[in-house]
């Protein structure tokens, strides 16, 4: 039960959340929710866990992931964009498809030995800050420290680049988009794919760097659907999305760790440690408190009456006003 | 190749969308540095025409020449390529945007980094030289409607448009407005830009424009007719078809009890911003009294007030002796209050549920219809066939979903429904909007009959003309205020209030 | 002039496809056009079962076999199938007013809690007669699963939480909440299960009364297949004729029409809600006294998820979830044979997609036309 090692703990696995919340955050702004996280993530994990056993390459596994993901995505894609189909449905039917297909091409994977990983390390200066730097800079994975990268650009592109503004403006009013000579469809393409890139990338960054490893469906136990309530919880901000995920996977770290110790904070007696089946209650937490999460956004939503894309859930079909 | 005389020139455009014609082998020319008004109804086809002009459609048969050379649009951006831009009725702005951020989308320039100050200045020299006077750092959902319109014509202008298609820019603007918007359009057309002015109001066509074209029901009935060479009647005649009744039948009837007491209410609008400051104001038994206000002054959260559809922060809501402020729609109906919606579709309406389930919205919890637990299929089915017959709604079988229905069909099952119902209360909401003018007419005259049944009507309109026909009398609102109450139908002095002058100031200036 | 657009035309696609709102649809389009789907679905499927090295005709064949092949296992696609029609009337009374409830697994979970707590709480003694039994295990099924309902349908009633998400959430709460009774309360000595129930906490199954008609010998059919049907009128009922089903409709169609009508969303939405746990609350009593007649881990193969498809492939209709959880019945009950484990799940994604593909094809007119013709 050390702070330091709870939080260090946190943001690496924060990090797996956060690229699958900045993916479906990315996809949402464009005006398309994808419901299919948990299933991409499965497939970038197997995916990049099955090339790195096979080939010694954890690098290309990495990528056989993003692109796995992304092609996965871009299936939803198609039927929610060019067949107008409703995009709940289509995401459920992508996480079926993402998982039932990561078990079929997964089938003896999880029996697969030590595997090419990606490095983790520390970063000079950086590391010698105190406390921050042992949480933050110190024996992270490489993918960790792309994260802390990856947050500010996304920021800034969205709010502060050209094709930021057009990615804001097919989420928001795809018609204005369309009638300033935006193709709102290659929009929603470029960043439905690019969403599910990065949620290949939270599946390889499961796999071969925080918790090593296949577990068929067990790898991801509901994350895709915790990145998914991120995204409300972070009101479409990266930022913020970078503040739950690594809250999140806290939480999930404290988790495994408060059933350590005979005596909590130095005087309460330790109920986890003397009755283990209180455990249960423990793996209900992260569920519940993305419900509160959930709870916590929505309301905040409501109260400052901002929050989702416009156009989200809604397919675009030039001429039909409002759409 | 010779310079040709017209900046655009369509020739034989037909376009078809699923069992309509909207353009029937059209004809359109625009001069160069001309203002050029597109006549017409609603559903006429002027905007069919223009969204073909602009590249959002693509014509079935029929070619486009700018400036004598043949063209082809797949894009809006073609379109502005060709310097062709249009300012749409519904404004295509990104609330969530400022200004600048909005004239921005769609340019090659900024490459990269929006770099938002220095396109701030470009934006503001942009103003300066046709006086459109509007923050550029503003976002969108900050500013008025007059403000949001200015903003769609510098999108145009910074594109450097050389034709100009202003899609019925005067519905959303106050008399003042207009003429702000009138003088900017002289401006425009004076250093060399075309313009279209659509509308199907004579008065500012005749106005406004050098040259009038003339649709019908998707088909031209006038080509560039000079404006001075025109008047009203000819133009109604071309517009419509046949001689338009501009007088209806109205009894003369004393008013009954009170029905409906408004007292001193007050309401937010979707913005959470007030639109509604201490509005009291009562419709008695027999009696139209009609809500005269700009869009966006109030008048539909008075509506969506009365009939329990919103909140009012304070005040009381009486529909006889009940009070129905703040409970739900529910109390209000029971109270006998009908309702015909602004937005017929999205409120008045459930599109994928047949005829019947449409017309039994309202009675279905009520005998015969309801039968304990359950609703009596066959009294309901009898019910529809009847109001059917009886309202000369125009459908296959009354299995039909709503959302197969034309506008005048589907106007004419909501109101069989809310008359049918008896109502003590009527609260109609642009009841005659997008119809064509037999509808019209038709929709007018079940009102009047409402009238003369004894129910209390009140009429918001943004039809001034309509309202001073059927009213009795007509509350001005403006900016959530009532700004006095005209008995005769003065069109000047409710022009006046509506926008912001009180009875009050004008009484006293009349009398100076 | 005419030689630059004759040379701009030829830049082009000669072809436009253009998609067309339906103004009628015929009857038969949406059955076709669903049956269609599930073809190229299982033509999919087939590719990629070749593809990695299987034989579809034979994945398939088996399939055919296993489940509807004889008799005997046709019996057992029927008890497979009586949960599933529970859980996709569940999803399609909720997907009818455009609740997303994707928590119909965690409510089945909670169902057979409930159930199971009347026998091992112990509610009632084990001597109880099985008219009273039965019938408080199925109430007890049914509230637990609509409090678990519940829970998404309040949030998303009264401070519009995303339901999709909260009752997902919802399946993982109740599968936990499940391990901790099994695990510290109820196991029979450290096995990971509770004792087999009494008979009288048993749904009657044909091979009971093989004595008196030997025909049902070795039949395991068990009343639960009753109930659901007879759930499937009832829903038909509360839909179609009812005044709370025109309400569901309504709402379900459009939430503004709805509330302009004078209709109580919040109220409907957490009555729904709880109608729809309820029904997957059910489908796991039935399965925990029609099947596994005691109180474990793993009770579900997905049933939840499966659920969500039925109801689609049914287009929400109570009397289609009848044949469609047959059919998913028994590709779930051959599946359990195939290797690798996930291709039934993979199937059904596929099939998900293909319908929902398909539905463009009922909605839309697709018209291909010639460039330039007049």
């Amino acid at each position: 039960m050390d702070l330091i090692i709870i939080l260090h703990a946190g943001v690496a696995t924060g990090t797996v959340i956060l690229f699958a919340t900045l993916g479906e955050l990315i996809t949402e702004r464009s005006g398309v929710m994808n419901l299919g996280v948990e299933g991409m993530m499965l497939l970038g994990a197997m995916a990049a866990f099955g090339i790195a056993n096979s080939t010694g390459n954890a690098w290309l596994g990495l990528l056989v992931a993003m692109f796995a993901g992304g092609v996965l995505a871009i299936l939803h894609g198609i039927v929610v964009i060019q067949f107008r189909a409703d995009q709940v449905v289509s995401g459920l039917s992508l996480t079926f498809l993402g998982t039932g297909v990561s078990l079929v091409l997964g089938e003896g994977l999880s029996d697969a030995g030590g595997v090419a990983l990606l490095p983790a390390f520390d970063i000079p200066l950086l590391s010698a800050i105190p406390v921050i730097g042992p949480i933050m800079f110190a024996n992270q994975s490489i993918l960790t420290y792309l994260s802390y990268l990856l947050v500010p650009m996304i920021w800034y592109y969205i709010n502060r680049t050209r094709p930021g503004l057009h990615l804001r403006a097919v989420g928001e009013y795809p018609a204005a988009a369309d009638a300033l000579g935006i193709n709102v469809f290659r929009q929603r393409y470029l960043y439905v794919f690019i969403g599910g890139m990065l949620c290949g990338l939270a599946g390889a960054a499961l796999s071969l760097a925080i918790s090593p490893g296949w577990f068929s469906d067990k790898t991801t136990a509901g994350l895709g659907w915790i990145a998914i309530g991120l995204v409300i919880f972070a009101q479409w901000n990266p930022i913020r999305a970078a503040l739950g995920s690594f809250l999140f996977g806290a939480l999930r770290r404290l988790i495994l760790d408060i059933q350590g110790p005979m005596v909590l904070f130095g005087v309460l007696r330790n109920p986890f440690f003397y009755d283990p089946y209180l455990g249960f209650f423990l793996q209900m937490l992260p569920y519940a408190f993305t419900i509160i999460v959930l709870v916590i956004g929505s309301r905040e939503a409501m109260r400052k009456r901002l929050g989702a894309p416009a156009a989200l859930g809604i397919p675009y079909v030039r001429g039909e006003r409002g759409a | 190749m010779p310079e040709s005389q017209y900046a655009v020139e369509m020739k034989g455009i037909v376009r078809r969308f699923p069992g309509v014609l909207a353009n029937d082998n059209i004809d359109f020319n625009l001069r160069t540095g001309e203002i050029h008004a597109l006549l017409g109804e609603n559903g006429a086809g002027k905007s069919t025409l223009m969204n073909i002009l602009t590249g959002l459609y693509r014509p079935d048969e029929g070619g486009i020449s700018v400036n004598g050379q043949r063209v082809y649009f797949n894009s809006p951006k073609d379109a502005i390529n060709a310097g062709i831009g249009m300012v749409h009725q519904h404004f295509m702005l990104v609330p969530s945007q400022s200004v600048t951020e909005n004239i921005l989308i769609g340019l090659d320039e900024p490459r990269f980094w929006l770099q938002l100050p220095k396109y701030e200045q470009k934006i503001k020299a942009l103003e300066d030289q046709f006086n459109l006077k509007v923050d550029p750092q503003a976002k969108i959902w900050q500013l008025s409607v007059g403000e949001q319109q200015r903003v769609e014509i510098l999108k145009m202008l910074y594109r450097g448009v050389s034709v100009l298609i202003m899609d019925e820019p005067t519905a959303v603007l106050a008399p003042q407005e207009i003429e702000g918007l009138f003088k900017t359009l002289r401006v425009m057309a004076a250093e060399g830009k075309s313009i279209v002015f659509i509308s199907h109001k004579l008065n500012e066509v005749l106005e406004i424009a050098d040259r009038i074209t003339v649709l019908r029901r998707g088909k031209v009935t006038a080509v560039g007719i000079k404006a001075s060479e025109t008047n009203r009647a000819e133009l109604a005649h071309l517009m419509v078809g046949r001689k338009v009744l501009f007088e209806l039948e109205k009894k003369e009837q004393e008013p009954g009890k009170r029905v409906l007491s408004i007292e001193d209410i007050h309401a937010l609008n979707n913005r959470r911003l007030p639109a509604l400051r201490g509005v009291s104001m009562h419709v008695c038994a027999g009696e139209i009294v009609g809500v005269a206000a700009i869009a966006g002054n109030g008048q539909s959260e008075l509506a969506e007030v009365i009939t329990g559809l919103r909140e009012c922060t304070a005040g009381r809501v009486l529909i006889g002796e009940n009070e129905v402020q703040n409970r739900s729609a529910r109390v209000s109906i029971d109270a006998g209050a009908a309702h015909i919606p602004e937005d017929r579709t999205h409120v008045g309406s459930a599109p994928n549920l047949s005829v019947t389930d449409n017309l039994i919205m309202k009675s279905y919890r009520r005998s015969p219809i309801s039968h304990g637990m359950s609703i009596n299929q066959s009294v309901a089915q009898e019910q529809a066939e009847s109001l059917k017959d009886e309202y000369d709604i125009i459908v296959p079988t009354i299995k039909t979903p709503v959302r197969l229905l034309s506008g005048g069909n589907l106007q004419r099952v909501i109101l069989a429904r809310e008359i049918s119902a008896e109502p003590e209360l009527m609260i109609a909401v642009q009841p005659t909007r997008g119809l064509d003018v037999g509808a019209i007419e038709g929709v007018q005259q079940l009102l009047l009959d409402q009238r003369e049944a004894g129910a209390a009507i009140l009429l918001i309109s943004e039809e001034l003309e309509e309202l001073v026909v059927l009213s009795d009398r007509i509350y001005v609102l403006y900016e959530g205020k009532v700004m006095g109450e005209v008995q005769n139908g003065d069109i000047d002095t409710i022009g006046q209030m509506m926008t912001g002058t009180r009875q009050e100031e004008i009484s006293t200036e009349a009398k100076r | 002039m005419e030689r630059i657009s004759s040379k701009q035309r030829s830049l082009r696609i000669p072809f436009r496809i253009r998609l067309e709102q339906r103004m009628f649809i015929p009857r038969w389009l949406p059955i076709a056009s669903s049956l269609g789907a599930v073809v190229v679905a299982l033509i999919i499927g087939g590719v990629i079962l070749w593809a990695s090295g299987g034989n579809p005709f034979r994945s398939y064949a088996h399939v055919v076999r296993a489940a509807f092949g004889n008799l005997g296992v046709f019996n057992d696609t029927l008890v497979k199938a009586s949960p599933l029609i529970m859980i996709g009337l569940a999803c399609a009374i909720a997907f009818r007013m455009r609740l997303w409830n994707i928590g119909a697994e965690g409510q089945f979970y909670a169902g057979a809690f409930g159930a199971s707590a009347v026998v091992l709480a112990p509610i009632l003694p084990p001597d109880t007669s099985i008219w009273i039994m039965l019938p408080t295990m199925m109430l007890a099924g049914f509230i637990a699963g609509a409090l678990w309902g519940f829970v998404p349908g309040y949030l998303k009633a009264k401070l519009n939480v995303n339901e999709i998400i909260t009752s997902l959430m919802m399946n993982y709460i109740a599968i936990s909440w499940n391990n901790y009774w099994i695990f510290a309360h109820w196991n029979e000595s450290g096995f990971q299960m509770s004792p087999t129930f009494p008979k009288s906490a048993w749904l009657p199954r044909l091979a009971d009364y093989a004595q008196q008609i030997p025909l049902f010998s070795g039949y395991t059919l068990h009343l639960g297949i009753l109930l659901s049907l007879l759930m499937v009128f009832v829903i038909w009922f509360i839909l179609y004729r009812s005044r709370w089903g025109y309400e569901i409709r309504l709402i379900g169609d459009n939430p503004k029409a709805a509330q302009y009508a004078g209709i109580n969303i919040v109220r409907n939405t957490v009555l729904v809600m709880m109608l729809s746990g309820g029904l997957a609350g059910l489908a796991g009593m039935i399965e925990i006294t029609g099947v596994v007649h005691r109180f474990q881990e793993k009770i579900s193969s997905g049933y939840g998820f499966t659920g969500i498809i039925i109801a689609w492939l049914a287009k929400l209709n109570p009397f289609a979830v009848i044949l469609v959880s047959i059919l998913f019945g028994g590709l779930i009950l051959a599946g359990r044979e195939i290797q690798p484990s996930g291709i039934p799940l993979m199937l059904q994604g596929i099939i998900l997609f293909c319908i929902i593909s398909s539905e463009v094809l009922v909605r839309y007119r697709i018209r291909i036309r010639r460039r330039g013709d007049v």
